[in-house]
């Protein structure tokens, strides 16, 4: 349901370019507009070099140098331009309004210190802590993300840990600063399935508990059923599509969405061979023309290759649905 | 942790005595022997000749020698020197090891406080201009010969400037009972010169050194997690890229320990300082046995001791290795 007041995330027109090593730049997130209301999931999915994760490090002024958001780009915290704030104003939206969980908890903590002191500062880091009390709330969090014996691991190193816990880890120093919103950046890729099943679990369970709005990262639509609210699917550095997630998975408008429905294995249904997309997603100095799908699309019309399709409001009961394909679009497609 | 230090400890017993072995035959192999560089100008008989060699034991069988040697090494006694007789060489060497730790100390210090603190900001600003030029800074420094730039330093800052003194380790004229701040102060301003020569030259190693680490751990995950956190940038920066950096420069301190009996010595001879340096130059022009046998001993001492340092600083540091 889109509410009438202000989202409490709102990306508008979000382009990231990067320098072409072979002149000119590269945009490969290039314009890209989604909004997160408050204690929502919302599943931003497409398969590896779409652009998702630049996006989601892009929300905290993480690129990695020497990327640059392009200016026309806004992403607003409820009345605050994130893209304006440096310095203090900035590392004080960083894991207190906005935390992020990464994909490798093999190497996303620090080797040399113990898990529990990187809780810790992750709570100094935002407000003013005795050593006793930050301890004790350090522990409360490892209990509250189903960490055995919490007590005993706050002097744990990450190689005396598991993956699992250690996502844990990671988890309950995303929970330190009470964000409003949590980036979930394939958080389950790196693990074994039947941790990564406790792992969404959880994130669930401390969403509603704490009403947090859940970015989730993936290249994996299968994941996303029953967990997100809506989901924006994304190629090619824009965002093709985007429902609800019982309306998407009724009835997938985009031909690269559909695309990815039948690359999913399922259970009950004796299919010999799955179905992937052919060809790969194009390189960011190689957007095709037109619909940049077109290449890889079984549905393709001759304007495909030319002509951009419009972002398409459809029909729907549920949230919003928009669509990147002139399929989709309101005037009769031209044979 | 016992179990490693015994290994540890009886490898370096092992490695120093190995070390013993080759330096004692090798430096008999070298041409030219103690007695003649004695007596070179002086008419001497061959019975007086004999005497003498007697009386170093050098008509002894190398073998022998080396037993005479060792033995009495054990029990603490490094012998006599030939060219400083009757000069005891364990005497002259703890007469001489002050003057090199301070010298050498200072080295380090500098070397691995500034060192260190230039490579993390060369990481951190890299390819901008201050990266730029104290790459390019500290490696003319590298490139300067130590004599060389001693020299230019005495030129300027003694000899027309008059601002440093220019040799020795203290002013001959001070008074000896003169306040013990004045006598610091006088100490500082002779140690300055020399110092700063040795850091100069090396302090590049460390500067490269560390920018490399610290730009190789700047791009693991752990920093962009730590950075998400909301850390400030010098929490980042240090707590999290730097203790995970400063291994490399650990093995480098390892390898630089020696400097603190070394020193060098053609700085030392420049700036006259009363270090073991300029002791051992001395040694090996006089073919001295004992004396250079034992400035060598002291020398292997501390590479070994290095070497012990930086695996008990990886222990101390790493918990991979301590907890595995």
């Amino acid at each position: 349901m889109s509410s009438p007041s202000t989202p409490l995330l709102e990306v508008r027109d979000l382009r990231i370019g990067f320098p072409n090593p072979r002149g000119g730049e590269v945009f490969p997130v290039d314009g890209v507009s989604f909004r997160l209301d408050r204690g929502e999931t919302l599943a931003l999915v497409g398969e590896s070099g779409c652009g998702k994760s630049l996006t989601s490090l892009a929300l905290l002024q993480l690129l990695p140098p020497p990327g640059r958001v392009l200016s026309g780009s806004s992403i607003k915290l409820e009345e605050t331009e994130i893209l304006s704030l440096r310095g203090e104003a900035l590392r004080a939206i960083r894991g207190r309004r906005i935390a992020m969980i990464f994909q490798d908890p093999m190497t996303s903590l620090n080797p040399v210190l113990t898990v529990g002191s990187q809780v810790v500062e992750a709570l100094t880091a935002h407000r003013r802590w005795s050593r006793a009390d930050a301890k004790a709330r350090t522990i409360a969090l490892f209990e509250e993300v189903g960490i055995p014996d919490p007590a005993q691991r706050f002097a744990a190193y990450p190689h005396h840990l598991s993956g699992g816990l250690r996502q844990r880890i990671m988890i309950a120093m995303a929970l330190a600063g009470e964000p409003d919103i949590l980036i979930a950046d394939e958080p389950t890729t790196a693990l074994d399935v039947t941790v990564q099943a406790q792992i969404l679990e959880l994130l669930d369970r401390l969403r509603a508990a704490r009403g947090m709005a859940v970015l989730l990262i993936t290249h994996d639509l299968g994941l996303v059923a029953g967990r997100a609210d809506r989901v924006a699917v994304m190629y090619a550095g824009q965002i093709v599509e985007e429902a609800g997630t019982t309306d998407l998975f009724e009835r997938p408008s985009h031909p690269y969405t559909r695309g990815l429905f039948r690359s999913i294995p399922r259970l009950h249904e004796s299919v010999l061979r799955l179905s992937p997309i052919p060809g790969t997603v194009p390189l960011p100095s190689a957007w095709p023309s037109g619909c940049r799908f077109h290449p890889r699309c079984a549905e393709v019309l001759a304007r495909c290759s030319t002509e951009a399709p419009l972002n398409t409001e459809l029909e729907t009961t549920g949230p919003a649905r928009r669509t990147r394909c002139w399929l989709a679009s309101p005037l009769p497609p031209r044979a | 942790m016992i179990g490693w230090l015994i290994r540890r400890g009886l490898q370096a017993v092992l490695t120093f005595a190995a070390a013993i072995v080759i330096l004692f035959f090798l430096m008999r192999v070298t041409p030219g022997d103690p007695l003649m560089r004695m007596t070179e100008d002086r008419q001497i008989s061959v019975a007086e000749m004999a005497r003498l060699k007697h009386r170093f034991g050098l008509d002894q069988p190398l073998a022998l020698q080396f037993i005479t040697f060792t033995s009495a090494a054990i029990r603490g006694d490094l012998g006599v020197s030939i060219y400083r007789y009757p000069d005891r060489v364990l005497d002259l060497i703890v007469a001489r090891l002050p003057a090199s730790l301070l010298l050498g100390g200072t080295v380090l210090l500098l070397n691995f406080t500034i060192g260190v603190w230039l490579g993390v900001l060369q990481a951190a600003r890299r390819g901008q201009f201050i990266d730029r030029w104290l790459t390019r800074l500290s490696l003319s420094g590298y490139a300067m010969p130590s004599f060389w730039l001693a020299l230019v330093l005495v030129y300027f800052l003694s000899t027309r400037w008059r601002l440093l003194p220019s040799a020795q380790m203290t002013d001959p004229l001070l008074d000896p009972s003169a306040p013990f701040a004045v006598r610091t102060f006088d100490l500082l301003r002779h140690l300055l010169m020399p110092a700063f020569t040795l850091a100069i030259v090396t302090i590049a190693a460390t500067m490269q050194y560390q920018r490399t680490a610290m730009l190789e751990v700047l791009r693991l995950d752990f920093v962009l997690a730590a950075r998400a956190r909301g850390l400030t940038e010098s929490q980042v920066r240090w707590r999290h890229a730097w203790r995970n950096a400063l291994f490399p420069v650990l093995t480098l301190f390892g390898l630089w320990l020696p400097i603190l009996v070394s020193g060098s010595v053609f700085v030392e001879r420049i700036f006259n300082w009363p270090g073991l340096g300029s002791l051992a130059w001395e040694a090996i022009n006089g073919r001295d046995y004992p004396l250079l046998l034992g400035t060598s001993m002291i020398v292997t001492l501390l590479v070994i001791l290095g070497g012990v340092c930086t695996d008990l600083g990886y222990w101390l540091l790493d918990p991979r290795v301590r907890r595995p």
